[in-house]
């Protein structure tokens, strides 16, 4: 089966968006008694959406996306999506040191030692900085 | 008001010294953050905006523009020693700057760079004082239907110049104006879009959404390198810095040329100071006498791209300012600001609140001294900004989004929603969606469709009302044939070439 293109796919996926934008708003109204109702403008930005990424999945050309170093990035962003789960049960300091340990041992391959010292830095720094000088509240 | 009283006043309220000192901390930061490869003024803005909800109005919004014309001085400085531009309106700079910098002459390249900034970006600041409040005055005839016809010709123009692909870029734009419709419908008080969570009730805050897309966006993208880039030396001295009287004779039309196509570049919706600097450079490079020696280190080559996109910053405020339109990603989120502290920008705003008006470009003309003496003798001391590692650099801007968010908020629902648009952000980059036509998508989103069920509601459910005033008709009609662009094939070539260009 021939590869499709990175185009192809978020086609897709934006046209599946669409269509849900269309059907959700074929549930409310269209025009009232005042005007137009809460579905009017819904309805017209689905189908723009439905209709341009149709154009991607049919015209969209073969281009080529360079994905290395992806593995990295969506690490990270699965790092911090963690870390941004924990927050409520371990508190900013702890899920924030651990995110930041991560990535300077392990994307940035520093030894532990600096990158334990970095992330006890950055917490330190955060603290001192937002709930002392400013009244920031920390998560 | 005449313009001389304005500014007057302006300076009353720029020379108050905690203004000064908000001028002198935005120009700074601009600096810094124009100078780090991977952090823009977008990304900067909306981190920091959360925090400017404790400030008052006049010194938060002087110290946020100062982060957006300071970043542009700054973004030069990465551009000519490290062919790493800075920030994007400095892609251009690399190309004589950083060819400059090799044969030894990185001084004079920092130097030129510098005063160019300041011409033109006092040239920038004059327009928007001299244009604005005229087209603020005529903006008032201007009625739900003629706004609607006003965002759907900005959006277009964004749509037109934002990517390579028209289709994509109008998918961001859409998307975003589905990301503003989620909430509670005004008129109706129907939920739309919000999955049975309560949180969703209220809509999504802009603020997430711009840090997400910019800051954690922007993170993702620029950890894929493991490498960092070398730095070449950088001169020390302020003599060394200064370009000859040969150097300033030669760039005297670059200067001229950058300040004016700069500033009508900046007014228009969508088109940037990248590109602003792009067809400077090309209109220096046409014009020369040694136009085959472009790209190996001429003068004029950092002169005319580094005045034409300082120059930008004072077109791109007029939109803002007197129409509540927003022309780029970065001018959204001062948009965003401006709503966050209860101002409305529009027609009414220089009327309103002309402290804030004439503070702002009083503080631009002496932002601009401040980043003149910051950036000729201080370059050395700025360069150094580049040898902070990048694994202490990342971590601190996901902290500062995060604190950032949850102190505007207190949510924790927030925070999912921040990684969540931080992982589009970062897939809208691979993929090659542009993120500006989302962000503009996103703060137009409510005002446009307000505009257009006002307009109906005036015409009792009639489309004709948007065509039947001149005023709304025009800026359709220059909408849709923007939109239509791409079926005339030469006019799409000279398009995607300018973008490919600005690309590579």
């Amino acid at each position: 089966m021939r590869r499709r293109s990175p185009d192809f796919w978020s086609g897709l996926a934006l046209a599946a968006l669409g269509g849900y934008i269309v059907v959700q708003a074929r549930g409310w109204d269209y025009l009232t008694e005042d005007g137009p109702g809460p579905g009017f403008f819904p309805l017209w930005y689905g189908l723009g959406i439905v209709a341009c990424s149709a154009y991607l999945v049919f015209f969209g050309k073969d281009s080529p996306s360079d994905w290395r170093g992806a593995g990295r990035a969506l690490a990270t962003w699965a790092a911090l999506a963690v870390s941004v789960a924990v927050l409520k049960w371990v508190g900013f300091a702890l899920s924030f040191a651990a995110l930041t340990f991560f990535i300077v041992a392990v994307m940035y391959r520093r030894p532990p030692v600096v990158a334990a010292l970095v992330a006890l830095g950055v917490v330190a720094g955060f603290y001192l900085v937002f709930p002392l000088a400013l009244g920031v509240a920390l998560p | 008001m005449d313009i001389a009283a304005g500014l007057i006043q302006g300076f009353a309220v720029a020379l108050q010294p905690a203004n000064l000192l908000w001028c002198f901390v935005g120009v700074l930061l601009g600096t810094v953050v124009g100078i780090m490869p991977g952090l823009g003024p977008p990304a900067t803005i909306a981190m920091l905006l959360p925090l400017t909800a404790l400030m008052n109005p006049a010194g938060a919004m002087i110290m946020l523009a100062g982060i957006y014309y300071g970043a542009k001085y700054g973004g030069s400085t990465t551009s000519i020693l490290l062919n790493v531009p800075g920030e994007s309106a400095s892609v251009v700079t690399c190309l004589d700057g950083y060819a400059m910098a090799r044969k030894g002459r990185a001084g004079p390249a920092l130097g030129i760079a510098a005063i160019a900034s300041f011409i033109a970006g006092t040239v920038g600041v004059l327009g928007l004082m001299l244009v604005a409040p005229p087209l603020a005055r005529f903006a008032l005839a201007f009625s739900a239907p003629e706004y609607f016809a006003l965002m759907a010709f900005g959006l277009s123009m964004v749509v037109l110049l934002a990517g390579r692909s028209m289709a994509k870029a109008l998918l961001a734009m859409l998307v975003g104006l589905w990301i503003a419709g989620i909430g509670t419908d005004l008129f109706t008080s129907t939920s739309r879009f919000t999955f049975g969570r309560m949180e969703l009730l209220s809509g999504i805050d802009f603020v997430v959404v711009a840090i997400g897309i910019f800051a954690i966006g922007e993170v993702l993208a620029n950890l894929e390198a493991r490498e960092e880039p070398q730095l070449l030396p950088v001169p020390k001295g302020l003599r060394n810095l200064l370009p000859t009287m040969q150097d300033l004779r030669d760039c005297r039309f670059a200067f001229a040329q950058g300040s004016i196509i700069g500033f009508l570049i900046g007014v228009l919706p969508g088109a940037g100071s990248t590109i602003a600097s792009f067809i400077s450079y090309g209109v220096e490079k046409a014009f020369s006498r040694r136009r085959e020696e472009f790209g190996t280190g001429v003068i004029e080559g950092v002169a005319a791209p580094e005045g034409a996109n300082n120059s930008e910053t004072g077109g791109a405020l007029v939109p803002l300012l007197t129409l509540g339109i927003p022309g780029s990603g970065t001018t959204a989120i001062l948009l965003a600001a401006l709503v966050l502290w209860g101002f409305k920008p529009g027609p009414l705003f220089i009327s309103e609140n002309p402290n804030l008006f004439w503070g702002l470009v009083a503080s631009m003309y002496i932002g601009n001294v401040m980043l003149l003496i910051l950036n000729l003798p201080l370059v050395p001391l700025f360069a150094q900004v580049l040898r902070t590692p990048v694994y202490v650099l990342y971590p601190l801007i996901l902290g500062v989004s995060i604190v950032g968010i949850y102190g505007s908020s207190g949510s924790l629902f927030d925070l999912m929603l921040l990684a969540g648009f931080g992982l589009l952000g970062y897939l809208m980059r691979k993929l090659d969606y542009p993120s500006a036509p989302l962000i503009l998508g996103v703060v137009l989103g409510g005002a446009m469709e307000r505009a257009l069920r006002q307009s109906l509601m005036m015409s009792e459910g009639s489309l004709s009302i948007l065509v039947s005033r001149p005023i709304s008709a025009l800026m359709l009609s220059f909408a849709l044939l923007i939109l239509l662009i791409p079926l005339f094939s030469r006019l799409n070539t000279w398009r995607v070439r300018a973008l490919e260009q600005k690309d590579s």
